[in-house]
């Protein structure tokens, strides 16, 4: 199947929260309660309960004053994801059409994926005691609505088109269309595309990136060099140690025998 | 008169009562954290998932428990027979940090009736999926060098013998997993190259992590060597820890030589004269925890006192310390919701009583099983 990805324009969007409300209803999410944090931006990041923020962020535009910058919070549904590289238990998995899912009766509630995640999403269950059990949580990709057919809710609702869900080799042609069209609107770069090795969620817009809120990252997979380390070097370690702790044991037994010592190897 | 007999002798020792309450407490705080999740006892957040428990509890309690395969791999292995005396103390200091190291995941865990799941789902792309293995069979293989001494005290000769017949074996896998644990605690900051500080992130950590743990094994050792003998009012083995001493410079001197080679073959050394947080931890590591502790190591003098020997070994514990919080916690950004974390009291509460629980279970067990080997030169000192 085809790879599907959500774009995300910052220069239409509104800063209307209607997605972060139809996240919310779809997914059946209890509200928080908050804070009002000087901005807003409420609550102040992703959670068990708050799959999907919109940031609200105040970028300078020197004489022209301060301009609302929205940036997207929630899960990208990385290429390669970090995440799933990170769990132990293979609890969170990539699908072949392109979102990051997992299995929430798998998870022990480690908390690596949060570790390893560059983006802040996976988030844990706080209050939630040994019966309740506490797991990890995150955006879906409403990936029940994408296999009745329908596009994820934040995408259906989203009523300036700031949002647009479809394959994700066309979202980059249409993002890198509309850059084209409006150099004079856009960044020229589609975030997204490369970073971390290419995420499900694109993103175009007229501030740089990180005024969005979005980390700067290289185009490596995150998990390159743990995942060497752990098919590469691991079992290569494993095997010296053995063999090389034995010989040692052999030399040094075979010395102390030629040294006609008893060796009083015995145990305590 | 009976007052001054009372003092001389009280019926619990006030120290009993403290390492009491510390146990108590700590149990207390766990059950509220089953009862209402991890945020009714800490501080812990979506920014911050992992604390105080795994920068101390798991990486420096792992890290301090490897005295066990030290001491084991240079009797049993490496022909280091004199040093047989340091064995037992350093295997139950070991099993009971491994030990102390699971009560900590048992409580940090969002699902720790569920911790067998490692054993049946299988993401070997996972460095946790290999600390997790590590923990469960190096723990095991503690259990069993441990079980002589609890066979001796039951006077059951037949599995102490079976074990005695796999004592190689067992020393073998024991290095090889508590090799692969110590380094994988440090791999498993390898997923962070954009977040962990440039100083602090490399694709060596977990050769880092292993260098440090073993030369942390001896340092152990002789805080260990040098507190029981106090408590307990045997003779220290200075000669012995002396000797084991002897080995730490030349494990902090690779040491040193892979920091500085790390950061010399990225090209990032100019970043050591930046001077921030990260690289003054930097400094304060390899110069005062590693140089130093090397080279005070390295004078017979030091090695031929007590007080020097401890001193020394502290400062080598206090840069695996410090370099586990480094790479745990401090030297990590979490720059894009400008949080923050200071662990909360129950925190250190359940920590503070883990270690409680840690202190009990040895001071019992030196009481009653044959944790001292006498001293001497006598074969029946070898004999268990």
């Amino acid at each position: 199947m085809a790879k599907m990805a959500i774009l995300f324009d910052a220069f239409r969007c509104t800063g209307c929260r209607g997605c972060q409300v139809a996240c919310k209803q779809w997914n059946d999410l209890p509200a928080e309660e908050t804070r009002n944090t000087g901005s807003y931006q409420n609550p102040p990041r992703v959670s068990a309960d708050t799959w999907l923020v919109m940031q609200f962020r105040e970028v300078d535009n020197g004489d022209d004053g301060l301009a609302w910058a929205f940036g997207r919070h929630a899960c990208m549904h990385c290429v390669h994801p970090a995440c799933v590289s990170a769990c132990p238990v293979g609890a969170l998995y990539k699908t072949d059409e392109g979102p990051v899912l997992y299995h929430n009766d798998r998870c022990i509630g480690c908390r690596y994926c949060m570790l390893a995640c560059p983006f802040e999403i996976p988030t844990f269950q706080w209050n939630e005691g040994l019966f309740e059990g506490a797991e990890i949580k995150k955006c879906t990709f409403c990936i029940d609505r994408l296999s009745a057919g329908m596009e994820p809710a934040c995408v259906h609702t989203c009523p300036s088109g700031a949002l647009m869900f479809g394959e994700r080799d066309e979202l980059i042609s249409v993002a890198e269309a509309r850059i084209q069209e409006h150099p004079e609107r856009y960044i020229d770069h589609v975030y997204g595309k490369d970073e971390a090795g290419g995420t499900s969620l694109l993103y175009i817009s007229p501030v740089p990136f990180q005024e969005l809120g979005l980390p700067e990252l290289g185009t490596e997979p995150i998990q390159e060099k743990s995942e060497d380390i752990m098919t590469k070097a691991t079992p290569a370690v494993l095997v010296t140690m053995l063999v090389g702790l034995s010989g040692i044991y052999w030399v040094v037994k075979r010395r102390q025998e030629m040294m006609g010592k008893k060796t009083g190897a015995r145990g305590r | 008169m009976n007052m001054g007999i009372a003092l001389r002798r009280p019926p619990i020792a006030p120290a009993a009562v403290v390492l009491g309450a510390l146990m108590l407490l700590g149990f207390v705080v766990a059950l509220i954290r089953y009862a209402s999740g991890l945020g009714a006892i800490s501080n812990l957040n979506d920014n911050y998932g992992w604390g105080l428990w795994i920068s101390f509890d798991l990486l420096c309690g792992v890290a301090l428990a490897s005295g066990a395969f030290v001491t084991t791999s240079i009797v049993v292995l490496f022909g280091g027979e004199r040093y047989r005396p340091l064995i037992r103390p350093a295997i139950l200091t070991g099993f009971l940090g491994y030990l102390m190291v699971i009560l900590a995941l048992l409580v940090d865990l969002g699902r720790p009736e569920r911790i067998w799941y490692l054993i049946i789902f299988w993401n070997h792309h996972s460095v946790m999926f290999e600390v997790g293995w590590c923990v469960m069979l190096y723990t095991f293989v503690l259990a069993l060098e441990f079980s002589p001494l609890v066979f001796t005290r039951l006077g059951l000769q037949p599995p102490h013998r079976l074990i005695h017949a796999f004592i190689v074996p067992l020393a073998v896998a024991g290095a090889t997993l508590s090799t692969l644990h110590q380094s994988s605690l440090g791999s498993l900051y390898t997923i962070l190259p954009d977040q962990l500080d440039k100083i602090w992130y490399t694709p060596l950590l977990p050769l880092m992590f292993w260098l440090t743990a073993v030369a942390v094994g001896p340092a152990m050792v002789i805080l260990e060597s040098t507190i029981s003998s106090r408590v307990f009012r045997r003779g220290l083995e200075l000669d012995l820890l002396g000797g084991l001493a002897r080995w730490i410079p030349f494990i902090l001197a690779a040491y040193i030589l892979v920091k500085f080679g790390d950061l010399a073959g990225s090209g990032e050394l100019d970043l050591l004269v930046d001077w921030n947080l990260e690289s003054g931890l930097f400094w304060l590591e390899v110069m005062g925890f590693a140089f130093l502790p090397m080279v005070l190591f390295s004078l017979p003098a030091v090695r031929q006192s007590n007080a020097w020997l401890l001193f020394s070994a502290l400062l080598v514990i206090s840069g695996v310390i410090l370099s586990r919080f480094a790479v745990s916690l401090i030297a990590i950004g979490r720059p894009e919701f400008a949080a923050s974390y200071v662990p909360h009291p129950l925190e250190f509460a359940v920590t503070i009583g883990i270690i409680a629980w840690g202190v009990a279970v040895f001071w019992f067990a030196a009481r009653y099983l044959p944790l001292f080997v006498k001293h001497t030169h006598s074969p029946a000192g070898e004999q268990a």
